[in-house]
């Protein structure tokens, strides 16, 4: 039977605002805490994998425990197996410490075909998907914007510098997403039920020492405030400033 | 300290982030090492001064591209205790997996780097910085249009080596581009359209105004998941292109956190919008309260006298 894992990351809302307090991000002054966007996309295609070839979906997500909802949510949509990767020591965890505790438990899953967004939209690194690819061997394909997952072969697009590339991959693979024009599927009344009594497996890793140190967190450099004009009358001395203060055009 | 610089490559020969990278480099007084995928560049980046050696990979494995393949090729050749790679896609791509097959950790898309290594690099998508410092060696991408570019005049050796990598991905089939239009990610002038623009033909006025200026057209996600004719990869903001152009130009668009995310480290910002509370103008350098449809043709107009 094919197997599919799909990896989600709990981020605060897009809209949230990020207060900065001692030198950190406030996390505690976040109030919504949502999927990450791009792996919505990714659930939402493994979902029609899954849909078409009768797989099973394994949905990990590596958080606290307030990122079961994630799990959940996933569940609703439909997926089977809910592992979090946790524990109560981890804090800032590096890029090093995320692969190591995805890879192990992906080694476990044994899932043919990973999917997961192209980044985050917390830390924006887009690191994990094709390092977790190379520590388990496999291939990757980052930023596939379409995808053909109905037959026996599926296939998955990726943009390139002139144009779009048709790949036909042989899994197993990881698969990264971006946004696209799709609409993202809804649960529904039976998959929200189901989704309260779904088991949530947690396990730990062993994810060896951080190399990384965060020193601090800083609100970004605030612009000086800028010049209002009104009325198309203003737009060449807007140009004008273009060409002589900013020196752009 | 070894620093292996993953040069960017373009149309067969180097893409300007790659003086940027060694400038970046060039700051933390290390011996640099500047290796070209593919063997694409590899004269040019002998001339970026401060380069101490450059290496041409050639492989078959460059014919395509696989992050896997390209990375256990260049990861080969690669001394350094510092990888430093370019932060678009592929850059970001192939570093990751240089630095997963060294057990080290990778800091992607970073905006300030000092001796000591002090690296800073934004979070949640610009709304922070994070300040970091690493342990023993790491990998890092930078975010193009950052660091000031090396100058010319470098007087490096070129060599040459055979290096692939166990290709596993294949192009079943391959499309061009419909426009040869710029791509928002590679333009230093973007002009991008919003709701307000209310028909996706008006954009024909943008692309007008684009074509005197030699800008690329970006678009807000309203704009892009409104109209059919306006294509995804026009996008702007946090699940678009995150774009660090010298010069913005936003027309009629409201200025939501989400699009902000995409272009707020743009040089200067220049917002149209009827409305005086939009809080696109909260970020704009020069902020115009007037319709697009009377602001556009002044500007396409004005624009034209200077070239
Ligand atoms: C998870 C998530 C991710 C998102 N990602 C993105 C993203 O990547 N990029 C993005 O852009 N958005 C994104 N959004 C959407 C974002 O929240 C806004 O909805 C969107 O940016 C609004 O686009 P807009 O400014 O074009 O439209 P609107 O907010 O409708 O603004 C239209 C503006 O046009 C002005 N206007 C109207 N008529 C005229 C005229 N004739 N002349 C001049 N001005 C006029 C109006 O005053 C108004 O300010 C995301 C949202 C979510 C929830």
């Amino acid at each position: 039977m094919v197997t599919i894992a799909v990896l989600l990351k709990q981020v605060p809302d897009t809209t949230a605002r990020i207060t900065v307090s001692d030198g950190r991000v406030d996390e505690t002054a976040i109030s919504t805490w949502v999927t990450s966007p791009y792996d919505e996309y990714a659930l939402e295609v493994a979902i029609q994998h899954k849909e078409a070839s009768g797989a099973s979906i394994t949905a990990i997500t590596l958080g606290p425990p307030r990122a079961d909802k994630v799990l959940k949510d996933a569940a609703a949509l439909g997926v089977e197996n809910l592992v979090r990767v946790w524990d109560d020591a981890w804090e800032s965890l590096d890029s090093n410490q995320v692969q190591a505790a995805l890879s192990t438990i992906l080694e476990g899953v044994e899932a043919d075909w990973i999917y997961c967004g192209k980044q985050s939209a917390d830390r924006n690194q887009g690191s994990t998907g094709p390092g977790v690819a190379e520590r388990l061997g496999m291939a990757c394909i980052v930023e596939i914007s379409d995808w053909d997952v109905t037959g026996a072969q599926p296939s998955f697009t990726r943009a390139t510098s002139s144009g779009n590339e048709r790949l036909a991959p042989t899994p197993p693979i990881v698969l990264t997403f971006t946004k696209t024009e799709t609409e993202l599927r809804r649960p529904n009344v039976r998959g929200i039920m189901a989704a309260k009594k779904a088991n949530i497996e947690v396990v730990s890793a062993d994810i060896g020492d951080a190399q990384v140190q965060v020193v601090a967190h800083n609100p970004p450099a605030q612009k000086p405030e800028g010049r209002k004009f009104e009325g198309a009358e203003s737009v060449p001395e807007v140009v004008g400033l273009l060409r002589d203060e900013a020196k752009v055009i | 300290m070894d620093i292996t610089i993953i040069a960017e490559t373009q149309d067969g020969g180097l893409h300007p982030v790659t003086a940027q990278l060694v400038g970046a480099a060039s700051s933390l007084g290390a011996s640099l090492t500047v290796i070209c995928p593919g063997g694409a560049g590899g004269e040019e980046a002998c001339g970026i001064s401060g380069v101490g050696k450059v290496l041409a990979v050639t492989g078959d494995c460059f014919a395509t591209f696989d992050g896997g393949a390209w990375a256990e090729a260049l990861d080969a050749v690669a001394g350094g205790d510092l990888v430093i790679g370019a932060a678009p896609t592929s850059g970001r791509d192939i570093c990751s997996r240089i630095a997963a097959r060294r057990g080290v950790s990778i800091i992607q898309d970073v905006i300030n780097l000092s001796p000591g290594l002090n690296i800073t690099h934004p979070i949640y998508s610009g709304k922070a910085n994070q300040d970091l410092t690493v342990t023993g060696n790491c990998v890092l991408t930078l975010r193009a249009n950052t660091f000031p570019p090396a100058p010319s005049g470098g007087t490096a050796q070129l060599s040459t080596v055979q290096q692939s990598g166990d290709v596993r991905l294949a192009v079943a089939e391959a499309f061009a581009r419909a426009s040869e239009r710029l791509d928002v990610t590679d333009a230093d002038i973007i002009i991008s359209g919003g709701r307000g623009m209310g028909h996706p033909d008006n954009f024909r006025h943008l692309y007008e105004v684009a074509d005197v200026i030699g800008a690329a057209v970006g678009a807000s996600r309203a704009a892009v998941d409104t109209w059919e004719e306006i294509p995804h990869s026009l996008q702007v903001g946090q699940t678009g292109k995150t774009v660090n152009p010298s010069l913005y130009i936003a027309v009629g668009i409201s200025g939501a956190i989400q699009h902000l995310a995409g272009m707020r480290t743009s040089k200067y910002i220049v917002a149209i919008n009827k409305d005086p509370e939009a809080p696109i103008f909260k970020v704009a350098d020069y902020g115009i309260v007037c319709t697009w449809e009377e602001a556009i043709p002044v500007l396409k107009e004005e624009l034209s006298k200077l070239t």
